[in-house]
């Protein structure tokens, strides 16, 4: 059962204080740098491309490609950026890599920064985990006092400075651009592209900005060739992934995977649903990527097979959700936080998370009347694909696939509340009050 | 069918085509698909997006298709055309031809109603208002939001003179990105976020800036209202007049709004080649000063040393006695606020009526250099002939030499600003310490204490691709304005003059200079005297130049000197506001035109009321020496006079006969008169004297005007002087630590004429044994101090 695992960047979080310098040493740690300052950057940028490597924070772009668009003619200097705001509902594999195996990230930087030929490198960490903030600072400091940081790293002759940078609590700043200008010491809010981060991202300069799991890939690519990574996973999503199983499962947690696993598979090494429980519906990727449905639990988790299923592998975020909850429900707590994570900037998202929240609310209180769906289907429209950035898509994609695959739940909403027919006990993973709240 | 743009300095093969609802359109590479749309007369309706400030892409309101990017692929998603540069064969679905187009605008309209007031009735912009306007162009005619709105408590000011109701809010930043990249004053910012989002104001600094009216101006909706002008009347009642700015010399176009024979606001015009759509605060809201209990309505005559009304032919009857009594033995002081054809009225009064050239429009500090300098380089030379705005725009290098642009010329430092920020543009300024507004251009400093300025341009290295600009201060440092013409010789720099008044470029082209006739004719010239004489139908001109302002009010004051004719100037405009009030006390005549009791109509004879600008037809030249026409925008002025009127009545009453009486007249002769192709004055040639030197509590004193300060152009628009900048002087650290001072401490400043006490203020880039305080406080002058710049006063610490 478990040989369907492959766990690389997982490895070692059971080991005793896996995130020490002297263990990660011990588990071979630091041998893909070594091995890394003996190349050239343009052979490592090869090699990740060799390795089939996609980005690990949602959208799967291409890691290497991304790496060979730097213009190496610029004269300012370039960056790496590493978007640590790990904020996304379901989402929970950055944060507990960092927590435990934060060297193979400050590793993966280190090879990453060396191949685009930068010196200055940040990890932008969500502000809310502060215990992961200190974790990953000490591991930094562990690096600068072994060598791997600072000037003439391992006699390469290579320097690089990397710091770790705390965000200040809004989603948005996951998102590349906002990221910067959050980086810089502005409010986060996208920034209109072209031009491209590549070409002029962090202070005007060349910048990459890839996703923790992405960069951690990188010594395990460098360290074991990218045959070894390539050989893993599907033709055109290959390598190891964190797969989070987060709700009505028995033991939620991540599980270090080939791309391609199915659902099914994930939830035996799961222990399989709550106890007595069915698979109602799940997000493939995060609160932001379409619900799909038990029809779905043999569907490969890559890239190209979820897209072709209607939704987005996303961050392998698999919410699980059994036959107790409600989906009006669900879609009215993620929406709510779609509205509050919203910056602002675009009218769309900005007006149109205030008003689907509104909507959402009456169908859950049973208050909505006939031809609400219809509307709710129109804003969500007008809202989808008209933002500035991709913040409201990810917020009208739950809204429409839900409708789509339980529009009955809907029309109920016309004349029964939701906590009647699907009483939010049944649902609740924890005791629940009297007044709602958790025990 | 195919249109082209108008793209001036585009070559044709630099065009490429575009498509558009399936017109094909050709447009310089770059352009923006909204700016293509409008060239074939398609109106996406928009509201972040405007063509002078960079795209943000915010509102989300100019949605169009993209069915082919001009490789055969189309976009996936509907894009906004305010941030999508066209491609070469682009096509481009707009709600013309695109249902989804279409679709995307009246969604985007409809949320951005959710949460906006209802409130039209009482809104300021209603009848005006772009949200009004599209929701009807181009919205749902009924909204489908039944939720409850977002409220704010309204409103808030954001400054004195600028109001914010938050809910009103379409948080497109267009105020946001004004004051950031066009002023460069960005104390306003979105702050919050979500829906919560809202313009905000850092905690205890209000939105300081000169140019903060235009954020009211450009709002696309009611959010940001003035203060001054809130309720005052309703867009559709208004009657709207296109005028010039009576302020500065930039020479803005602004709008005049009228109701009931009383101006109730004024906008920034649209003129591409001088404020672009711009304007500075001062020219906006200063329109009050006209209004008050003090404005003259009939003319006035003394008698038994009182001041009495009288009917017109009554005063007219006592001027013509007075000045017939002086027998030419007059002068004639016009100031700076004339119209050209006022001014030339002045000129030719004093020439063929007075007998005299006597006659001078600088009632401020000035010197025979000057006067030289305008002759040999700004007199009779036409626009094109001398430096543009366009060409500040695409110069490598400016250089400022007695010159706050910010202060004495808003418009020609945002277009400094606006080149430097676009174009690199390199600024220098020649001046005791780098100002604010020079800090804002990038400006690179050459500390020069007062007096130094000749040495310090002297010194200076420049390329034909340099403009030097003049200050009117430039004439107080002897040889600077020699120098400056030196300098232009020996680089091929090009120099332009920039005076501060509105009337001071047009008095010179009429001739209101003791050395000049019109059109830049020297008086010393026969020629030109004969050509002018014959012109006026006149035997001969005064041979001999006239005496200066100050000679003037030297000789009056001794009481060589007759008579006084006054047009509008003050005591303390004067480098000795002392001797101008004992000129005018003991010159045996002083005959005053006026449009409001004035220092010097306390001390007339007689008095005339003349009209405001806003009453009267006319023109302006400004700095460019552009034509901007004033236009009566008051037809029931307090005042049936105009100056020029007047002067053709006191000509007729002493039997000689001015010729025009109207502006129209005066314009058509001064334009038939046209500028002078004979000789040009000789370059002024005065050596620069050496720099001044402090001397222990002696300091050199620096002084330039702020642009609102206590000049009674302002007075009556308390909104606008409630945003003045503190009066203050300023200090090198080192000399008030020398002096034992620190900031915030009282400094008196001692002069010959008396003293002035002041907060002080260090500024770090000051030169050492300078000080530096404000051309006029709360409508005390410099010249109450009998100094001007570049002299020693004595600088001691505590309050007088």
């Amino acid at each position: 059962m478990t040989d369907m695992l492959t766990p690389v960047l997982s490895a070692n979080w059971a080991d005793d204080r896996a995130w020490k310098l002297s263990n990660y040493e011990r588990g071979g740690g630091y041998q893909a740098l070594r091995k890394a300052l003996g190349m050239t950057p343009d052979d490592l940028i090869t090699e990740v491309k060799d390795s089939g490597l996609r980005g690990r924070g949602g959208a799967g772009f291409p890691t290497g490609m991304k790496w060979s668009f730097v213009p190496q003619d610029n004269p300012n200097p370039k960056y790496l950026v590493v978007n640590a705001d790990e904020s996304e509902p379901g989402t929970c594999k950055d944060i507990p890599l960092m927590m435990a195996n934060p060297h193979v990230l400050v590793e993966g930087v280190i090879i990453s920064s060396y191949a685009i030929r930068s010196n200055y490198a940040f990890i932008y960490v969500r502000g809310e985990v502060l215990h992961v903030i200190r974790r990953l600072q000490q591991a930094v400091r562990e690096a600068y006092s072994a060598g791997y940081l600072g000037k003439n790293i391992l006699g390469s002759g290579y320097d690089l400075e990397l710091v770790v940078h705390a965000g200040a609590g809004a989603y948005i700043c996951g998102e590349e651009t906002a990221l910067l200008d959050s980086l810089e010491g502005r409010r986060g809010q996208p920034r209109l592209r072209p031009p491209f981060p590549a070409v002029a991202g962090l202070y005007a300069s060349p910048t990459v900005v890839n996703n923790v799991e992405s960069i951690a890939s990188v010594p395990g690519i460098v360290g074991k060739g990218a045959g070894w990574f390539a050989s893993m996973g599907t033709e055109k999503s290959k390598g190891h992934g964190i797969f989070s199983l987060s709700g009505h499962v028995a033991n939620p947690g991540q599980f270090e995977a080939p791309m391609g696993i199915t659902l099914r598979q994930l939830i035996e090494l799961a222990g399989g649903m709550r106890n007595g429980h069915q698979l109602k519906f799940f997000t493939p990727g995060g609160s932001s990527t379409q619900i799909l449905t038990h029809e779905h639990l043999d569907m490969p988790l890559d890239f190209d097979s979820v897209m072709a299923a209607g939704s987005l592998l996303g961050t392998r975020a698999l919410q699980i959700f059994d036959e107790t909850t409600s989906v009006v429900r669900t879609t009215l707590r993620w929406v709510e936080f779609y509205k509050h994570e919203s910056c602002g900037k675009c009218t769309p998202c900005r007006e149109g998370n205030w008003w689907l929240v509104q909507m959402l609310k009456k169908f859950e209180a049973g208050q909505a009347v006939e031809g609400d769906i219809e509307k709710m289907l129109d804003v969500a429209d007008n809202i989808g694909g008209r933002s500035f950035c991709a913040l409201a898509d990810g917020a009208v994609a739950c809204v429409t696939s839900a409708v789509k695959e339980f529009r009955s739940e809907f029309e109920a909403g016309y004349h029964t509340p939701a906590w009647e027919l699907f009483p939010y006990a049944k649902s609740a993973l924890f005791p629940v009050t009297s007044d709602g709240g958790h025990a | 069918m195919s249109v082209d743009a108008k793209a001036t300095a585009v070559e044709k093969s630099d065009l490429i085509s575009v498509f558009i609802d399936g017109i094909e359109v050709q447009v310089p590479k770059g352009t923006l698909a909204i700016r293509a749309a409008e060239m074939i007369g398609i109106d996406i309706p928009r509201f972040c997006d405007h063509p002078l400030l960079d795209p943000v892409g915010a509102c989300r309101q100019c949605m169009v298709e993209v069915p082919d990017m001009g490789n055969g692929r189309g976009m996936p998603k509907p894009q906004a055309s305010c941030t999508l540069e066209v491609a070469p064969n682009m096509h481009i679905q707009t709600q013309v031809s695109s249902p989804v187009a279409e679709k995307a605008q009246k969604g985007m309209l409809e949320f951005l109603l959710i949460n906006h007031p209802l409130d039209c009735p009482i809104c300021d912009k209603g009848g005006e208002c772009p949200l009004q306007n599209q929701s009807l162009s181009h919205g749902y005619g009924e909204s489908r939001y039944d939720g409850v709105k977002r409220t704010f408590p309204k409103p808030v000011s954001v400054s004195a003179q600028v109001l914010l109701d938050r809910e009103r809010c379409v948080l497109c930043a267009r105020c946001t990105r004004f004051s950031e990249q066009i002023s460069g004053d960005p104390f306003i910012a979105l702050v919050e976020r979500g829906a919560l989002q809202q313009v905000g104001i850092y905690e205890d600094d209000p939105y300081d800036s000169y140019f903060s009216g235009n954020v009211i101006q450009i709002c696309p909706v009611g959010a940001l209202t003035s203060a001054d002008y809130r309720f005052q009347a309703r867009p559709f009642d208004l009657v709207s007049t296109p005028v010039t700015c009576e302020i500065c010399s930039s020479g803005c176009q602004l709008r005049s709004d009228h109701r009931h024979y009383q101006v109730k606001r004024r906008l920034a015009g649209n003129a591409p080649e001088v404020n672009e759509e711009w304007n500075c605060d001062r020219g906006r809201f200063a329109f009050y000063s006209g209004r008050g209990a003090d404005r003259l309505r009939t003319p006035l005559v003394r008698d038994s040393g009182v001041l009495r009304p009288a009917s017109w032919p009554e005063a007219i009857d006592a001027a013509v006695a007075g000045l017939r009594a002086a027998a030419g033995n007059v002068g004639v002081l016009t100031g700076g606020r004339l119209t050209l054809e006022n001014a030339y009225g002045y000129a030719k009064f004093a020439r063929t009526v007075l007998g005299t050239n006597n006659i001078d429009f600088r009632s401020r500090a000035h010197s025979a250099e000057e006067a030289d300098f305008l002759a040999h380089a700004v007199a009779g030379k036409r626009l094109g002939e001398g430096v543009t705005y366009a060409d500040l725009e695409r110069a490598a290098s400016v250089v400022c030499v007695g010159f706050e642009p910010e202060e004495e010329s808003p418009i020609v430092f945002l277009r400094l600003r606006k080149a430097a920020r676009k174009n690199d543009l390199k600024v220098t300024v020649v001046a005791p310490y780098l100002s604010n507004g020079a800090l804002k251009l990038g400006a690179e400093l050459v500390p020069t204490a007062p007096g130094g300025e000749a040495q310090a341009v002297a010194a200076l290295e420049a390329e034909g691709d340099t403009i030097v600009l003049l200050g009117e201060r430039a004439l107080d440092a002897p040889g600077t304005l020699s120098a400056a013409v030196a300098l232009a010789e020996r680089t091929g720099a090009r120099l332009a003059w920039i005076p501060r008044r509105a009337g001071d470029r047009g008095a010179i082209e009429a001739g209101c200079l003791p050395n000049l006739l019109p059109g830049g004719r020297l008086v010393a010239d026969a020629g030109a005297r004969v050509d002018v004489g014959a012109a006026w139908g006149v035997a001969s001109l005064p041979p001999s130049a006239g005496l200066d302002a100050d000679a003037m009010l030297a000789a009056a004051a001794r009481g060589s000197l007759s008579a006084l004719v006054v047009g509008g100037v003050q005591p303390t405009d004067f480098a000795d506001a002392v001797l101008a009030r004992e000129a005018f006390e003991k010159a045996g005549f002083v005959l005053s035109l006026e449009t409001r009791v004035s220092e010097v109509t306390e001390r007339a004879d007689v008095v005339l009321p003349v009209d405001l600008i806003e009453e009267q037809p006319g023109h302006f030249l400004n700095w460019e020496h552009r034509e901007g026409r004033v236009n009566r925008v008051n037809k029931q002025a307090a005042s049936p006079m105009t100056d020029l009127r007047a002067l053709a009545m006191l000509a007729d009453a002493l039997g000689s006969d001015l010729g025009v009486r109207t502006a129209k007249a005066a314009k058509a002769e001064f334009d038939e008169l046209g500028a002078w192709d004979g000789g040009r004055a000789a370059a002024p040639t005065t050596a620069a004297a050496s720099a001044p030197a402090a001397t222990g509590a002696g300091l050199v004193l620096a002084s330039w005007r702020q642009l609102i300060d206590g000049s009674a152009a302002n007075d009556g628009a308390d909104a606008l002087l409630a945003t003045a900048k503190p009066v203050v002087a300023r200090l090198s650290a080192a000399t008030a630590s020398g002096l034992g001072l620190t900031e915030g401490d009282d400094v008196t400043i001692t002069a010959g004429g008396g003293q002035v006490s002041l907060p002080l203020f260090v500024e770090d880039s000051m030169v050492d044994g300078v000080v530096w305080i404000p051309g006029n406080r709360g409508g005390e002058g410099l010249g109450e101090l009998r100094v001007t710049a570049g002299e020693t006063v004595t600088v001691t610490g505590g309050a007088a």
